[in-house]
């Protein structure tokens, strides 16, 4: 799976599990600023991520995650194992 | 609209009065039991059938992690998503601290607060995602007073307190409601084990006079479960018959 389609799942999740506005999600945009993402929705985030990709994301690594962009880095690394 | 109930522990008792409650509100109604209560719990599912509901049986330690995934998987695959959760399982093994064994501590501990960690984290997926849930668990007053002999299950009881009050602020935003019921001296297997003078001494100090009826606690409960009961969250209502412990 390259990048570009990591990307596309992730803001089609976006829109679909937190009811986002599609032309808000951008790379840069923050989850807590700019989509006014709540700590529960950044969860939920998390779980959609997880069972979207399957693949597990630790407390650790999901506190790198504040941008669309970061959770991209994050899900890329995963899958490249 | 139809939801789908989840009731721990509902084969006997306030369980029991509740699933027929949820269903006789017209929800499809999951009636979970412990190993051993096969039958009792197959009673109250023909019980639900015959006054025109729906519903399945499942057994389950909820006490265990992968019996409550099993079970969740079991009920969401034959009903659907579990919308409203009634953390009701509980047991007792009463007796002084000073003479508590370990293992009645940490029985009562699993039955009864353990298990309403792991159903209400099951149950709550759906319900944040969905936009909508109800938890309410069946605390005690003795969680709220303390009562002798019984440190044990009082504790486990107060810790449902804190948990409801907890969670109903982590997902109230969400339009899921988390509520406890603190029933006092209701008449079920539980207190006819109590001795003679137990049982006349707690009715002198109710204010009506005489130990609740199953289905008096389980209205209580339909209603925190109900539509009407959206605005209560992070509540515990006391159904004691006005008591004075």
């Amino acid at each position: 799976m390259d990048r570009s389609e990591i990307e596309n799942r992730i803001k089609n999740l976006l829109v679909s599990e937190l009811g986002l506005d599609e032309s808000r999600v951008s790379a840069e945009a923050t989850f807590e600023e700019d989509l006014e993402v709540d700590s529960l929705g950044v969860v939920e985030l998390l779980m959609a991520l997880e069972d979207e990709f399957g693949v597990k994301i630790p407390d650790e690594e999901a506190e790198e995650i504040g941008t669309v962009g970061e959770a991209v880095d994050v899900v890329e690394a995963k899958l490249a194992g | 609209m139809t939801k789908v109930a989840l009731v721990t522990g509902g084969s006997g008792g306030i369980g029991r009065a509740v699933a027929l409650e949820l269903a006789a509100r017209g929800n499809r109604v999951a009636v979970n039991y412990y190993v051993g209560f096969a039958e009792a719990a197959a009673e109250v599912l023909e019980e639900i059938g015959s006054a025109g509901g729906e519903g399945v049986t499942v057994q389950a330690d909820v006490s265990d992690p992968q019996d409550v995934a099993q079970m969740f998987a079991t009920v969401t695959e034959q009903l659907g998503p579990v919308d409203i959760l009634v953390n009701n399982a509980g047991i007792t093994r009463d007796g002084l601290l000073l003479r508590m064994e370990t293992d009645d501590w940490d029985a009562v501990l699993s039955t009864n607060l353990r298990s309403v960690y792991l159903c209400s984290k099951a149950a709550l997926r759906p319900m944040v995602r969905s936009r909508w849930g109800r938890i309410v668990s069946i605390s005690s007053v003795a969680g709220l007073s303390g009562n002798v002999g019984q440190a044990n299950y009082a504790a486990s009881k107060a810790g449902v307190v804190g948990f409801t009050k907890s969670v109903a602020k982590e997902v109230g935003s969400r339009g899921v409601t988390v509520n406890a019921i603190a029933p006092g001296f209701i008449d079920t297997d539980m207190t006819r084990k109590l001795p003679d003078e137990v049982r006349d001494a707690a009715s002198g100090s109710i204010a009506l006079g005489r130990f609740g009826l199953p289905r008096e606690v389980a209205s209580a409960v339909g209603y925190l479960a109900s539509e009407d009961a959206a605005y209560i969250t992070g509540q515990v209502l006391v159904v004691d018959g006005g008591m004075a412990l």
